[in-house]
């Protein structure tokens, strides 16, 4: 069965379609490579599932009290059915195990999607989301904007607890931790508003922290970058300070520029030991030279 | 006067009705009632103990006694207290996530993060750990013919820890708050700098205790099946539930140590300024994480494994046959032991690791699905070519097959970091490792309870209402959490309070719904207890042998004397007790009798679970003068007890042979009830064997379930 049909199957089950802000209605190439991974391992799953709905009806019928069935107590073994019980699932093992490598490698989060993406550094606050767009010198609080098919790499830490970063939508979580940097890469393929969200409680706050990614069209996005730098304010060390005391943003806040390096700053901060002035937790501290290792949430060096 | 010196940072605040008092809410109201409801239950046990004149029967009989029977039996007392508080605090969850999806609902955030942080560790260390423990302290002695563990005082021990704990849990509804940190606590989050004051502090202590606790039941009960089998036990012939009571022990030996550590580590980060997982200053919570899950899998299989047990007994017994694959279950069982301490990382695939590392991880779970699909399929060629009775326990195995299966495969499916990546940390989650433990531990617990309370109490519990709380509870599972796994895909995250999105509202409707079921099921489950305790005479099966069982403890009274076994039985095959009886020499009685030791009753372990809970208490408020005495006094009980030399008693060969030749008399003078009679006044404990009864049609006319008036 193909995944969308069990997706189909599903959606006539129920009252409106509600999918919009999850990956059952994909908007990017990751996300729907996750949903069908999800269809292909349900499919593969139904070997063992089946047949187990099948018989344990019949053997029940069968071999009740009173039944039809020869009553064999001290029957207890059977090559065969040895055979078949082991074998099955260690074939279907294979076959999943498979499926599953493929997809855990071409999924990576950290597999960049293309040449020159656009790198859009994230740190976690609460409750809230701290956007920076190096290459562009904007920043925004709790809004992702996006351009369509521009392959996108998301640079997570954060400045508090753990958090979970993720838009259903266009790829799964990774965590935002801080003094460590983690990657995210999606590129998102439909132009409109998708609900990005922490998924790792983080205190009072944790219900309502979500955020809009607004994906544009290549046009609309250069538009966007230059209204931003035309009528936000600037967001300085000072300022990222301000950020730091646990609130929720009710709306969106733009900023024309910030401080280059912040993302940095804000890792180095909490590996003071690793620099050579020994800044305290919180406080910025000199920007660090940039690592472009893969794979590692490294701490900052 | 410095109060702080003697109250520690305990105020009038501190307790739970202040907050009613200084800010009126719903939310207060209902916390303030948990409160009082502690508070009246604690009052009315007094009371009830002081009229009925029962603490010196409380003392003397039970809390002092080292017998494994009685231990096991206190166990399955606090797991059964503590789900109480537990499954009233997830359908207050459920009414408020449904309550929430419009506006606020009726908790606090802060009241709903404490809420699923004490349903989840109060669930896993204080519903589930003691049930299993519980269990496999009654049944594991009798079913190896040994007549104690190996370490009886460290058993009482153990069980005066994890009681010290639920103490400990019980208490922090009336002083002072919980930890909202989850059942996992994951820091920095929990650290001192973002959580603090004591509720973490009550979830280290407590956990502490519990853990700690159950390292010594590893040990003990490892010990015992290693050294106390009767004469011709060997491994291959210990009934399923031993073996997989050895499994789980061993899985405790090694799982519980990563706990302790880790909580230990999260206590000093917090008390003494250290920084293991910080934030900064060369902490690292991943650490934390991976100690943590490193006890955390294996944990679900020392939960899951002793209700595997369970399965393939009451499989067997209901089916009046053999077990299918003994060995290939025996190997399956350890297989999936090795295995469970090989996949922690797939807690947290969403951790940043390089994709080879997630796949290896991805792939080692779905292995364990392997050995685990092998014995679902055992359980049922076990039924081929049997003789099937649907009575409750077997209704609940039947359940068990067809909804773990699911869970399996949503477990396959979550094994794909692919798919972790979407639905970590959303319900799909919570609906998977609930279909999981619900199905497969919780009510293997329930068909545990159905099965051996005739041996336990020596009566049988009332059938019909058995099976009314199975059809309340199985359906109610099913409507609770399968809504869950399409939230979750929708979304829905965990530990969320409230909803802005208006499409889960019918699905939260249905599992509210199913809340409601599993808690009237839980209602006649404890109404089933009661008028069981009532009919006892009409239901009463002293002769041992109710449903024609297959392992040692059948062939013994029921409730079985403190000595266990009159004279320790020597067997030669597996089924020991099925096989005397198709051979015809069962209740055959012993050529000598000779004298027994049992181990006294002892103060030791009660006095070191009370200092041990006045510790933990005393440090989560920083009353360090009682911290102080109260380590002190735990030491000051050990070193007393090792001056002690008079430890035994012994029970002369005349009162155990009076005994035993008695029962033996009953037993062999009974008729034997046939299976069709099983649910009747007539079930006195003495079976008709299934397999000489020699018909294969029709069977006699009359009601299989006797109502009882």
């Amino acid at each position: 069965m193909k995944p969308s049909a069990i997706v189909g199957l599903l959606a006539a089950a129920l009252p409106g379609a509600a999918f919009a802000d999850s990956f059952l209605e994909p908007a990017g190439p990751i996300a729907s490579g996750q949903l069908s991974h999800f269809g292909v391992i349900s499919a593969l799953m139904l070997i063992v599932i089946v047949p187990m709905f099948v018989a344990l009806p019949i053997v029940l019928y069968r071999y009740r009290r009173g039944g039809k069935g020869t009553y064999r107590p001290d029957w207890e073994f059977n090559w065969g059915l040895e055979l078949l019980i082991w074998g099955v699932p260690v074939v279907l093992v294979v076959a999943l195990g498979t499926a599953l490598w493929r997809q855990t490698i071409v999924g990576d989060p950290y597999r960049a999607l293309g040449p020159d993406p656009l790198v859009v550094e994230v740190v976690a606050l609460d409750w809230k989301f701290l956007f920076l767009y190096p290459e562009q010198g904007v920043a925004t609080l709790d809004l992702l904007a996006l351009p369509e098919d521009r392959p996108v790499t998301l640079k997570l830490t954060s400045g508090t607890v753990m958090q979970s970063f993720i838009v259903p939508s266009l790829a799964g979580q990774i965590y935002a931790m801080a003094g460590m940097q983690t990657q995210l890469n999606l590129v998102a393929e439909e132009t409109g508003d998708f609900t990005g969200r922490n998924t790792q409680y983080n205190g009072l706050g944790f219900a309502t922290q979500s955020f809009t990614a607004r994906v544009m069209s290549a046009d609309a996005f250069a538009s966007w970058v230059e209204t931003t730098k035309a009528q936000g304010s600037a967001l300085d060390a000072d300022g990222y300070a301000r950020l730091l005391p646990s609130s929720v943003v009710s709306a969106p806040v733009l900023y024309s520029q910030f401080t280059p390096g912040l993302f940095d700053q804000v890792m180095a901060g909490f590996a003071p030991g690793m620099f050579q002035n020994h800044g305290h937790a919180g406080m910025p501290a000199p920007p660090a030279p940039h690592q472009g290792h893969d794979h590692t949430p490294e701490a900052a060096q | 006067m410095n109060w702080e010196l003697i109250f520690g940072q305990i105020k009038w605040t501190s307790f739970v009705f202040a907050g009613m008092i200084e800010n009126p809410s719903l939310s207060e109201a209902i916390a303030s009632g948990a409160g009082s409801i502690a508070v009246l239950g604690a009052l009315a046990t007094v009371i009830l103990l002081t009229v009925k004149g029962w603490w010196v029967p409380l003392w003397r009989d039970w809390l002092t006694s080292v017998d494994h029977k009685k231990v096991g039996i206190m166990y399955i007392a606090i797991a059964l207290v503590m789900f109480a508080r537990a499954v009233i605090e997830a359908a207050l969850m459920r009414a408020q996530q449904l309550a929430a999806t419009e506006g606020a609902g009726f908790l606090s955030a802060d009241h709903f993060g404490q809420l699923f942080s004490t349903h989840g560790t109060i669930m896993i260390f204080f519903v589930a750990m003691p049930f299993i423990t519980g269990l496999m302290n009654y049944v594991m002695p009798l079913q190896i013919g040994a007549r104690d563990v190996s370490f009886p005082l460290l058993n009482a021990i153990s069980l005066m820890l994890t009681m010290a704990g639920a103490i400990l849990i019980m208490v922090s509804l009336v002083v002072g708050q919980f930890s909202t940190g989850g059942w996992s606590a994951y820091p920095p989050f929990t650290g001192i700098e973002f959580s603090p004051g004591e509720g973490v502090d009550y979830w280290i202590w407590a956990v502490s205790l519990g853990s700690i606790g159950s390292t010594l039941t590893g040990l003990n009960f490892a010990v015992t099946i290693y050294k106390k089998r009767c004469p011709g036990m060997t491994l291959f012939r210990m009934p399923l539930f031993t073996w997989t009571t050895l499994c789980t022990s061993i899985l405790m030996i090694f799982a519980m140590a990563p706990l302790t550590a880790a909580t230990v580590m999260l206590a000093l980060d917090r008390y003494a300024g250290f920084h293991f997982f910080t934030n900064g200053d060369g902490g690292n919570m991943m650490n934390y994480a991976n100690l943590f899950w490193l006890f955390g899998h294996p944990e679900v299989y020392i939960l899951i494994l002793p209700a595997f047990g369970v399965w393939s007994e009451v499989v067997a017994t209901f089916s009046s046959k053999r077990i299918y694959g003994y060995t290939s279950l025996v190997y399956a069982t350890m297989c999936i032991a090795v295995l469970s301490f090989a996949v922690w990382l797939h807690h947290f695939f969403t951790m940043g690791q390089s994709a080879n590392v997630n796949a290896i991880f991805g792939i080692a779970t779905m292995i364990i699905g392997v050995p685990t699909g092998v014995k679902v399929y055992d359980w049922l060629l076990t039924m081929v070519g049997g003789r099937i009775r649907f009575s409750t326990a077997m209704l609940y195995h039947i359940n068990f097959l067809l909804t773990f299966i699911l869970g399996g495969m949503t477990g396959v499916l979550l094994a794909n970091p692919g798919v972790d990546f979407q639905v970590h940390n959303t319900l799909f989650l919570v609906a998977h490792f609930h279909n999981m433990i619900i199905p497969g531990v919780l009510f293997g617990m329930f068909a545990a309870v159905q099965f051996w309370f005739p041996k336990v109490f020596g009566f049988r519990l009332h059938e019909g209402l058995g099976r009314a709380s199975f059809w309340c509870f199985a359906p109610g599972f099913l409507l609770a959490f399968f809504p869950l796994y399409w939230l979750g895909m929708m979304g829905a995250t965990r530990r969320t309070y409230m909803w802005s999105e208006p499409a889960y509202l019918p699905w939260l409707a249905l599992a509210m719904l199913g809340a409601a079921l599993i808690l009237a099921g839980f209602a006649l489950m404890v109404m089933q207890i009661v008028v069981s305790v009532r009919q006892r005479a009409q239901l009463a099966a002293p002769l041992g042998d109710p449903w024609d069982g297959r392992a040692l403890e059948w062939s013994i009274p029921s409730p079985p004397p403190a000595w266990n076994f009159a004279v320790l039985p020597a067997v030669s095959s597996q089924d020991p007790f099925y096989e005397a009886k198709k051979a015809g020499i069962a209740y055959r009685s012993p050529t000598t009798y000779e004298d027994i030791e049992v181990p006294r009753n002892t103060a030791t372990a009660p006095l070191i679970g009370l200092f041990a809970c006045a510790w933990a208490f005393a440090l989560v408020w920083h009353i360090w003068w009682l911290v102080i005495a109260s380590f002190v006094l735990i030491w000051v009980v050990v070193i007393a007890r090792s001056f002690a030399t008079d430890t035994e008693e012994t029970i002369p060969a005349a009162t155990v042979k009076a005994a035993n030749e008695a029962f033996l008399a009953a037993a062999r003078a009974a008729p034997g009830v046939s299976r069709d009679r099983e649910m009747t006044s007539e079930n006195r404990g003495r079976a008709l064997p299934e397999s000489l009864e020699g018909r294969s049609g029709a069977i006699s006319t009359g009601p299989a379930v006797e109502v009882l008036s």
